[in-house]
This record gives structure tokens, sequence and C-alpha cells, in this order.
């Protein structure tokens, strides 16, 4: 059964909670018919085997150690396509939260004073994976919607450029019917950051947390506005900027 | 058998996570034995660290993709330990809801994903999708409908979001409830299926006694709410978590160990190294009476019983909590239908903690993979000062190490592949979650 012309795939994860690879794992209805489009050929987190034959590379993951650098610069020598999957990838995600303290800070009151002696718990600022190598296409979302895993992965075998939404999360919030979080009192970064996930956050009666990352042309200066008149202090209104956009308000 | 062995398994597969095995023996005799742990490390505290309270289960969901809802439950129970917030019992009713689909959905993939394909000797579940398409469809179908629960109460289950400090944030309909109530019904056909089918395997003949640790109530089968217990006849209030277990560092992993200190009078009795279990099987071992009627059929099916020392057994308490999950979520939603659902508003913080300046609240739940334990401390301005956080599988890996050390001297006779592939199939029973264990915390800020 063994297709020749089948594309092989690669799944790679970095500093991260492996949540999107997760997700990929979670298209049950859509599982078996991927597979029959599809070679995998490296998948740690669900499969033995491991080549270094691919042409789609979906990467998860910040790099946040010095020996990931080299790690994902062979992936993208080896890799026609490099995606990257999931917001540590695509933007550094919240991983970069800790990116506000300097590094030494940040081992020592994990592991204690002790920790300089252990090389292992070495780190550096995490970084998303196109700040080492170049990449091709993102799929955004803290963790990834299915729908947009499999819109792209579809895209690329049909060697279609898959097209990313480009405007705010507005857009979809009011698509669903919700009620504006500020009308209700709170207050979220949903009219700078990029649609695509059909705020389920806020249906689900939350606010937007920001994790698809901004619009290309957002305006935050307005948007900061917007947020102290409704009450954010200037700590406020960084901690709303930052939770996802650490890498980005360096 | 009193041969040379070296065997460097280098990022063992079908485990969540990066870890490696190392074993070196001479003659016969184990010279050197671990299990590297080279998961990048994350720093959460530091990522927490002057963060506002409701941020923080959002922050700490993303521990880990596997086992989201639990982080998420022990961070609100810490939260709301800090701040004195009291939630109704609808939305206890909702979160245990949501934490049953979350263990299906994590013992439905360790149990088909990456166990099955060892018993059929390949290398994942991709050829048994020829080869035994049932029981994929199958194991795809089991896993599919633990995620709708959680889909139902928190829109999702990677990373929940309708779980919040002071409740839950959003109502599912009623009519949705009883389309999940029908659906859990008619999955037992699958899970005796399963049972069916995890019979016929033969699970490796190893026990070793060891001290398992979990939750423990009294009303029930303990997975969100209870005391520390032990096997060793001991128990703790979650607030004393910390006089019972210890951490520290080891140079081979980037996950603190962890081992237990019994109070004294219990200490001569107890294993001096304080080496532990936790996991499903702890669960069952100490909480065996308060299963479910179908749980206890199955665990009588695959021979489990209280006094189970076979690590190897982990994956059967996994079949049979199942069944016991499936059991509790009809129960849990037949209360909520019956006694109505309301929209609820979220409690807000006591007022209370304001005038005590702040406060520290302790948050233990029972995740997949065994007790998980959050920890915060809370300034008077809802920013968060201080955190710490045990994760299951760090307390398990010197268990695994000392398993290992128990185990490979018996099958020293086979090949030096089959060896190997024993020694993952053992990991492996532990369903390790290694992404996790590397975020462990302990730090107070200034």
């Amino acid at each position: 059964m063994k297709n020749r012309h089948k594309p092989k795939v690669a799944f790679f994860s970095f500093t991260c909670c492996e949540g999107c690879q997760l997700q990929v794992l979670s298209c049950e209805d859509e599982l078996p018919d991927v597979l029959s489009l599809v070679d995998i050929v490296n998948f740690r987190e669900a499969i033995d085997e491991k080549r270094d034959d691919y042409d789609i590379a979906f990467i998860e993951g910040s790099i946040s150690r010095q020996h990931e650098i080299n790690e994902i610069k062979k992936i993208r020598e080896k890799a026609k396509v490099v995606v990257a999957l999931g917001a540590c990838s695509a933007t550094g995600g919240l991983n970069c939260l800790k990116n506000r303290f300097p590094m030494e800070e940040v081992q020592r009151v994990v592991y204690g004073d002790k920790a300089k002696k252990y090389k292992h718990l070495d780190t550096i600022p995490a970084r998303p994976i196109d700040a080492v190598i170049p990449v091709d296409y993102y799929i955004h979302g803290c963790p990834i919607t299915k729908s947009e895993f499999l819109y792209v992965l579809k895209s690329l075998l049909l060697g279609k450029k898959p097209e990313i939404p480009n405007y705010p999360v507005c857009v979809d919030c009011k698509m669903e019917g919700n009620i504006c979080v500020f009308e209700k009192g709170m207050t979220c970064v949903g009219p700078v950051t990029r649609a695509g996930c059909s705020a389920i956050c806020v249906t689900y009666g939350c606010i937007c947390w920001g994790c698809r990352g901004l619009i290309d042309n957002p305006n935050l200066e307005a948007h900061e506005e917007t947020l102290k008149r409704y009450g954010l202090t200037t700590e406020g209104v960084l901690r709303s900027f930052d939770l996802y956009g650490g890498w980005r308000s360096r | 058998m009193k041969k040379d062995v070296k065997i460097n398994i280098h990022h063992i597969t079908r485990v969540e996570g990066h870890g490696n095995v190392v074993i070196d023996i001479k003659k016969g005799l184990i010279k050197e034995l671990k299990l590297e742990i080279v998961e990048s490390p994350r720093f959460f505290e530091a990522m927490l660290r002057g963060r506002k309270y409701d941020e923080a289960q959002h922050i700490m969901s993303r521990i880990c993709g596997i086992c989201a809802v639990s982080h998420t439950s022990a961070s609100l129970k810490a939260i709301e330990d800090a701040m004195s917030i009291k939630i109704s019992r609808q939305a206890t009713l909702l979160r245990k809801l949501a934490f049953h689909g979350e263990m299906l959905q994590s013992h439905i993939l360790h149990l088909y994903f990456l166990v099955l394909p060892d018993f059929f000797r390949v290398g994942s579940i991709v050829p048994l999708a020829e080869t035994q398409p049932d029981a994929v469809r199958r194991g795809l179908r089991l896993k599919k409908l633990a995620n709708e629960i959680c889909y139902t109460i928190a829109g999702r289950h990677i990373h929940p979001i309708a779980l919040f400090p002071g409740g839950i944030a959003y109502t599912p309909k009623e009519s949705e409830l009883r389309t999940l109530r029908k659906r859990l019904e008619d999955s037992f056909e699958d899970l005796e299926a399963t049972l069916v089918l995890f019979k016929t395997f033969k699970t490796p003949e190893y026990s070793e006694k060891r001290e398992y640790l979990s939750l423990k109530e009294g009303g029930e089968y303990a997975f969100y709410d209870g005391d520390m217990a032990s096997s060793l006849r001991y128990s703790a209030k979650p607030k004393n978590y910390r006089k019972i277990i210890k951490e520290s560092i080891v140079p081979h992993s980037t996950a603190k160990h962890t081992r237990t200190t019994p109070p004294s009078p219990l200490s001569k009795s107890g294993d001096k190294r304080g080496v532990y279990m936790v996991g499903a099987l702890a669960r069952i071992c100490n909480n065996f009476n308060q299963l479910s009627r179908k749980a206890k059929k199955a665990a009588e099916e695959l021979a489990l019983t209280p006094l189970s020392c076979n690590p190897f057994m982990n994956n059967a308490a996994q079949l049979v909590e199942s069944f016991h999950c499936t059991e509790d979520a009809i129960k849990l939603i037949d209360k909520l239908l019956s006694n109505g659902l309301k929209k609820e508003e979220l409690t807000p913080p006591s007022p209370l903690f304001k005038k005590r300046g702040g406060g520290t609240g302790v948050g233990i739940v029972e995740a997949p993979r065994g007790i998980l334990f959050h920890e915060y401390t809370i300034n008077k301005d809802g920013i968060v000062t201080d955190a710490n956080c045990i994760i299951p599988t760090a307390q398990n890996l010197k268990m695994i190490e000392e398993d290992l050390r128990g185990f490979v001297p018996t099958i020293l006779n086979k090949s030096k592949d089959e060896i190997v592939r024993n020694i993952e199939t053992l990991v492996r029973a532990y369903d390790p979650c290694i992404s996790c264990s590397t975020h462990i915390m302990n730090v107070r800020f200034v």
C-alpha cells in the first residue's frame, strides 16, 4: 500500500506543552483520510519511526535553548516547506513571559542557588522559530484550531498558498453573535488580534487573550487609549499586550 | 546471565515530551541506569510572576496539552483557596464533569495510540489502521466523545476556556448535556470491546512492593477533591503537602525528583528512600472500594486488585478508570439535569482577602498521571507573587528508575532489541508526561 508519491510529513516539537500536536491527533474524524494522503515519517509523540527525508515539517514550540538552534537549522535544511505550528512557534507565545527577567534569575527562582552548577538547566530567552530560521507558513493560536491545520495541510497538498485571516477577532466575534466584552465590564485585545478562531474564548464567557498574535497593521496606540478609558492602568495595558506578545514588545 | 549490555534509547517515542534511557550492564550487573529528562525547562514561575490572579489558570493550563483541565483545575483551586472564593454547587459539578472528559481522553489516547502498538508489535497506530481497523475506529470514537465532554463544558479540551476563578464562565444547554448522556451510555459497548481486546494481551510478570500516593475523599472516588493519602496508611491535609513531599535536583534531569517523608511514627515501616508511585494504579489501590460497579467488574476481569504491585498493570488501571469516569459522568449529568441548569455569575474574591492583605492557597487534584499540586501566594492587589507546583510524572521518575533496576535483570536472556522493547513498554506503562514534569516550580519572588 505504500505510495511512492505520497508527500512525507514530519512533526517536531521544541519548548512547549505539545498541545498543538495533540490537536492534530484530535482530528479523530479526519485522521484516517490524512494518513491515506501523506506519509508521516517523524512524530515522536505518536510513532516510533524517525526518518530524515521529509517534504513538509510542522514545528511546534519556541526556541529556548542553545542546542535547539542547531537542531531546528538542520530541520530547515532538510524540509522543503516549514510550517510554524501554534503560538509558541509562530510568535513565541506564553514562553516569552520569562524573558521579562534576566535568565540567571529565572533559573535561580525555579531550581534554587545551585542551578548555576548544572549545565542542563541553562536557558536562553524564548523566541519564535522565525527568529532562527525562515518560515514558509504560520498556523496561529494557543492551541491551533483543527480546522486551520486541516486547511493549511490541504492547501499545501494541492500546491496552493494558504490564506490566513488578517482582520481582527472582533469580526469573528460579531459573526458569532457575542456581546462585546467591553459592554460586560471587561476588556480584551481582540481589536488588534488576528482572527481565525471564531472568537471561541468570548463565546465561552471569557475575553480574547491575544493568542493568535497581532494583525499586520494593528493600531496599538488607539487600543491602548481604549483600554485606559475602560479603566486599565498602564501596567494593566502592558500585561494585556505582553501575555502573548512578549517577543514582539522587546 | 552474565553478559554486557549497553542501552541508549534516545528520545523514547510514544510518550509526551523528551526523555532518554541509559543503561550500562557489565557481566550481568547494572553499572549505570538512568532515565534522562532532556525536555527544555520552561520556567512557569517567571511567567506567573507579576501576573493577575485571573490570568494564572490561563497561563498554568499551558504547562501541558494532555492534562490542561487538571492544571487549570489545580490552579483554580489554589487561587480560590488563597482568595477565599467559594464556588457554586453547579460549578463544582460542571468542573468534575470536564475532569472526567480529560481523564477519559488521556487514558484512551494512551491505551489506543501509545500502548496498543506494543501489543501488536508495531511502531505506531498507523499500520494498525490497516490491520486492526475496527480497534482503531473504536479508539478514535472513544477519544472523540471524551473530547466532546470538554468541548461542551469548557469550549475545548486543550486549554479549556470556561473554567474560570469563581466558577464556570459558560453554562451549557440542557439539551447538550442530554445528548452527551446518551452518547456516554452508548459508549459502554466500545469500552466493553476495549476490555475484551486488552484482556487478550499478556502483562509482563513483575511485582515489587511500593508506596502509592493519591487523593482520598470520604464521599467518592477522589479526582477533584480530598486529602493526601498513602498506601503506607498515613494521610495529610492539602495545606501540609510540603511536609510530606521533598524535591531535589538531579544532574540527569531537567525535572526535579521527589520523595515522601512520612510522619515519624510511620517512617520505620515506610521506604526510607521515599520512592513512591502516583497515577491510575495508585488511585485504584488506595480507593478501590469507591470505584463504580462497572469499573469493579472490569477490574475483576483484568485481575486488578488493590494489592497489585506490578507497574505494567497501570494500563489496566486506566481502562478500569475509564469505566468509572463514564459511569460517574452520567451520574453528574443526571444531578445537573435534575437540579436544572441556571445561568450563574462568577463568585468574586472575598472582601476578607483584601482585608487580610493577600493570601496563600493550595490546589490539589488527581491528574490522569497522578496527584498534582499547585500553590500560589497572591498579594492584596490580586497579583501572583509566589508559586509552587509538583507534577505527577516528576514524582514517578525515581519509581520508574527503581522499576527498571528491578525489571531489566529479569530480561537479560532476551535479544538486545527485545530488551529495548521491554524497557520502552515499562516506561510507557507509566504514561509519562515529560513536557509537564519539567515545569516544576519552587520559588519565592522578591
